[in-house]
């Protein structure tokens, strides 16, 4: 027996009645958008994870997140390592409100800087702030403390 | 344009305009900055010194230029007699200096903590040097001792020496490219700028090469700005004297140099630049240790509201 695309994706995971559907993450970052996002550890939502969707555009990764609203500018900050990603608002099975994430100009709390001698690597009570810009796709943070860039693996940085 | 209350953090806060509004007072200051006359424009007003790393020059010139002006300083003195052994923040001595004085200048081992600084407290901080980071006050001194010893439009200069570690002179190629200078980087590969910070200077639109010796470039250039280069950077010492001496300015690599050629250096010096040279027109380092006290004479006055 061969299934069609929506029983396979249905037997995957099951669509959601209300809640959020984060779809179009860059493959392999899912799990990394739920620690920016705080989930589980400030939530008791159930949440889905597919790894390795096969999407349009090639692989990507599927966050479901049951009976909680994201509000997309909370939402933003994901766009650091996932900036294709859209939020889908579900209410009763249906898409009730689909948003791209925006690339926010100050990112804050999210990124460690990768200078060692950092000031917002101290003890000092500081946290990590960053001027977000974007130049041919990639994503360039500068430290507004020591004003060191990262522009590789932001990933690999978070808080 | 008011500097009153203004953070003096990061040369990237600077356009042109303002570099000029700091620089355009301090020569109507140097005859008070040389004890030539009096001048009380700072009477009340009260400066720290929070220096919690060595310094001579930056500390003393801003002593300097507060007294010279009618000012008083507080000095934070040795860290053992301080809070700060009993373990207090750098934030929370910020906050309750900043209680004390009208301005604070703060040199700090840490990366952006002139910055954090800032953020905390409504009187103005004034970067003193943050580490690896920055220290504006030196830059605009460079900037006034260029433009009173050579000139500032388009001019040609070569930064020689420790190019790698030394993050002081990425701000000055930053406010020089402002001023459309033409610039070549001269230094031994062990100490060459990193790619990254070359890269981070083309995409501001800064016009930078590279030459390998001060050969090269000494006949074309119109200031030659050198650096130290640390011992300490070297595990191996005949390392270090290797490259020491295929960086070192005499007399005799002079004589190849434009008339007009003026050489700067930051100091302390090590051995960048034999004693020789002290004496020629060329050499204009000690005037330019000295061009720190009115330059600091005008920031202060700026951001303390006693000029405008």
């Amino acid at each position: 027996m061969t299934l069609n695309t929506t029983q396979e994706r249905e037997l995957r995971v099951r669509p959601i009645k209300n809640g959020t559907v984060i779809d179009h993450i860059t493959a392999g970052q899912s799990l990394n958008v739920l620690r920016i996002l705080g989930i589980p550890d400030l939530s008791e939502d159930v949440v889905s994870v597919v790894i390795n969707a096969s999407g349009a555009h090639g692989k990507k990764d599927v966050v479901k997140i049951e009976n909680r609203e994201l509000k997309v500018r909370e939402v933003d900050k994901i766009s650091l390592i996932a900036p294709n990603a859209v939020i889908n608002i579900i209410r009763d099975f249906d898409v009730f409100e689909k948003k791209h994430v925006i690339i926010p100009e100050h990112a804050e709390g999210v990124v460690r800087c990768i200078n060692p001698n950092c000031i917002s690597n101290s003890s000092e009570p500081v946290t990590s702030k960053f001027t977000v810009t974007s130049a041919g796709g990639r994503i360039l943070l500068r430290c507004e403390y020591c004003e060191r860039l990262i522009s590789e693996n932001i990933a690999a940085h978070l808080l | 344009m008011t500097f009153k209350d203004l953070h003096i953090i990061s040369m990237k806060d600077f356009s042109r305009d303002m570099i000029d509004h700091i620089l355009n007072p301090a020569e109507k200051l140097e005859p008070i900055a040389r004890g030539m006359e009096k001048s009380d424009l700072l009477d009340g007003k009260v400066l720290s010194l929070l220096f919690f790393e060595p310094s001579t020059r930056t500390r003393m010139s801003f002593e300097t230029a507060m007294i010279r002006l009618g000012g008083q300083v507080l000095n934070l003195g040795s860290l053992e007699a301080t809070s700060i052994a009993k373990g207090e923040t750098l934030a929370d001595t910020i906050r309750v200096v900043g209680g004390y004085s009208d301005a604070i200048v703060l040199r700090h081992p840490k990366e952006g903590s002139a910055r954090m600084a800032s953020e905390l407290v409504s009187v103005p901080i004034i970067n003193g040097g943050d580490g690896a980071g920055h220290h504006p006050t030196q830059t605009f001194l460079d900037l006034y001792t260029i433009r009173r010893e050579s000139h500032m439009d388009n001019v040609k200069i070569a930064l020689a020496g420790d190019l790698k570690y030394g993050r002081t002179v990425h701000s000055l190629c930053y406010a020089l490219s402002l001023y459309g200078a033409e610039i070549t980087l001269v230094s031994p590969k062990e100490l060459r700028m990193p790619d990254e910070i070359i890269t981070d200077l083309k995409t501001c639109d800064i016009k930078v090469t590279q030459a390998d010796s001060i050969e090269e470039v000494i006949s074309n250039v119109e200031v030659l700005y050198v650096t130290r280069i640390q011992k300490e950077r070297f595990p191996d010492p005949a390392e270090y004297q290797k490259v020491a001496s295929s960086l070192l300015i005499t007399p005799q690599l002079l004589k190849k140099a434009n008339p007009e050629l003026k050489i700067m250096h930051p100091l302390p010096r090590a051995n960048e630049i034999d004693p020789r040279v002290d004496k020629t027109e060329h050499a204009c380092y000690f005037k330019q240790s000295f061009y720190g006290v009115p330059i600091r004479m005008a920031l202060l006055s700026l951001i303390m509201g006693a000029l405008e």
